[in-house]
């Protein structure tokens, strides 16, 4: 029925909720260009100041991890507990430490 | 507490499946009972695939034709006030089709097809946006009861096993207790009124009382799906479940506007804390899914209409997104 197949492309949306915040991936929206996925971001994910930037990114630019190499990944750093502060024990009169 | 994570994983048993070398599907399976989320790019079973493109595309077909009811009275409010507040409800509408056709798309399903489905008549879409919304009363009545049944069912979807869905619930749900606020105020103010409006009020209420609880769909005995969703935790609570959620909250709020739900059964039970209710008509919410509600036929052509008349913006975009393109490569 839809002779015009909507072949616009996806565009993935980060938003920056306020300044000094990282942009966040919201959600993604098709578009014929940046500007209109910008445009339609800003419709779509900002309708109650939501934020302060938007970045639009091609999500066919996208390179992603695959979830079947997590482990080789991710693992090593499993068993590294000693690389957080709270692994060390420290005697509670020992300040500012 | 930056180590805490790192001893309650929780996921302890996946790593002892995969090393026992236990089936795919077992794995999946733990994954998500140990609470763990399911992404795009995860091995899952092909049913759920099935059963997530289903179920999230119905909602989003449902938010696109829920913008029909209400769109037919923004010309009408009452006052400017309601009439931008109605304009940015069904917005949010439009807005949340669009967060669950792109969810939908995540499963490998592309948003041409889920459109097409819909225009064809070959796609569901909630029975209640089949009713008709006669009297502005009408749009009080939706807000509240349609709205609020609606957020029973999607709050607990913001924990469903599928990442994708459950944070397109996340941003739903916030918007949708605006909508059933402003509607309820509506019913407030009518039910405050004039003799005329007070009946206006009360005619919507017995509109809409028995559509809205068909929105949480057949009893659990008659349900096809519910049983493997809850194990898949796409559904977190039956549909009689629900109901009874909505019911007990409900008829408080029309006893405090001095409105009667139209069921001659209803009763407090002090013993269990619920309300007890009547036989819900089934034979009518068949008829409805089976296209022969009031106005299924209506709804279905507003869409076609709005999809062709639609049609040259479409190809008038892409033709500029083009020109530009074109024009880059040759200043390049």
């Amino acid at each position: 029925m839809t002779d015009d197949k909507l072949d616009w492309p996806l565009y993935e949306i980060f938003i920056r909720a306020r300044s000094g915040l990282d942009h966040k991936h919201v959600g993604s929206l098709h578009a014929t260009d940046a500007r209109m996925a910008i445009e339609h971001a800003r419709d779509l994910y900002t309708r109650r100041q939501e934020g302060v930037s938007i970045w639009a990114v091609r999500s066919s630019e996208i390179v992603a991890s695959d979830p079947g190499e997590a482990d080789a990944l991710f693992e090593p750093a499993r068993d590294k507990i000693y690389r957080h502060p709270t692994f060390y024990d420290i005697p509670d009169e020992v300040k500012t430490l | 507490m930056y180590t805490q994570g790192l001893d309650s994983l929780g996921k302890d048993c996946l790593r002892d499946e995969a090393q026992d070398g236990a089936g795919v599907e077992t794995r999946f399976q733990c994954r998500v009972d140990a609470e763990d989320k399911i992404e795009p790019k995860d091995w899952m079973p092909e049913a759920y695939r099935r059963t997530l493109i289903r179920q999230i595309s119905q909602h989003a077909h449902s938010e696109i034709v829920g913008m029909l009811p209400e769109g037919n009275w923004i010309t009408r409010a009452p006052s400017l006030l309601r009439k931008t507040i109605l304009i940015a409800k069904v917005q949010d509408e439009g807005g949340h089709g669009a967060y669950l056709y792109s969810a939908a798309e995540t499963l490998g399903v592309s948003r041409a097809e889920l459109v097409d489905q819909l225009l064809e008549g070959k796609a569901k879409y909630s029975s209640i946006f089949n009713y008709p919304t006669p009297t502005w009363a009408d749009v009080g009545a939706i807000g509240w009861l349609v709205d609020g049944a609606a957020i029973m069912n999607q709050i607990p979807l913001c924990r469903c096993s599928y990442g994708p869905y459950a944070r397109a619930m996340v941003r739903i749900c916030k918007e949708e207790s605006f909508h059933q606020r402003q509607g309820y105020e509506i019913m407030m103010r009518l039910a405050a009124g004039t003799e005329r409006q007070r009946a206006m009020a009360q005619a919507a209420l017995d509109r809409w009382w028995w559509p809205s609880l068909m929105m949480f769909g057949p009893s659990d005995a008659e349900s096809k799906h519910s049983a493997q969703s809850m194990r898949w935790k796409i559904k977190r609570f039956s549909n009689d479940e629900l109901r009874q959620k909505f019911i007990d909250s409900t008829v408080p709020q029309a006893d405090f506007i001095g409105l009667k739900v139209p069921d001659p059964a209803l009763r407090w039970d002090e013993a269990a804390g619920h309300y007890r209710f009547g036989e819900i008509d089934w034979r009518e919410f068949e008829q409805v899914l089976a296209g022969n509600g009031p106005c299924n036929r209506e709804r279905l052509e507003a869409r076609r209409r709005a999809h062709d008349e639609g049609r040259w913006v479409r190809a008038a975009a892409s033709a500029w997104a083009e020109k530009q393109r074109a024009k880059s490569t040759q200043a390049a």
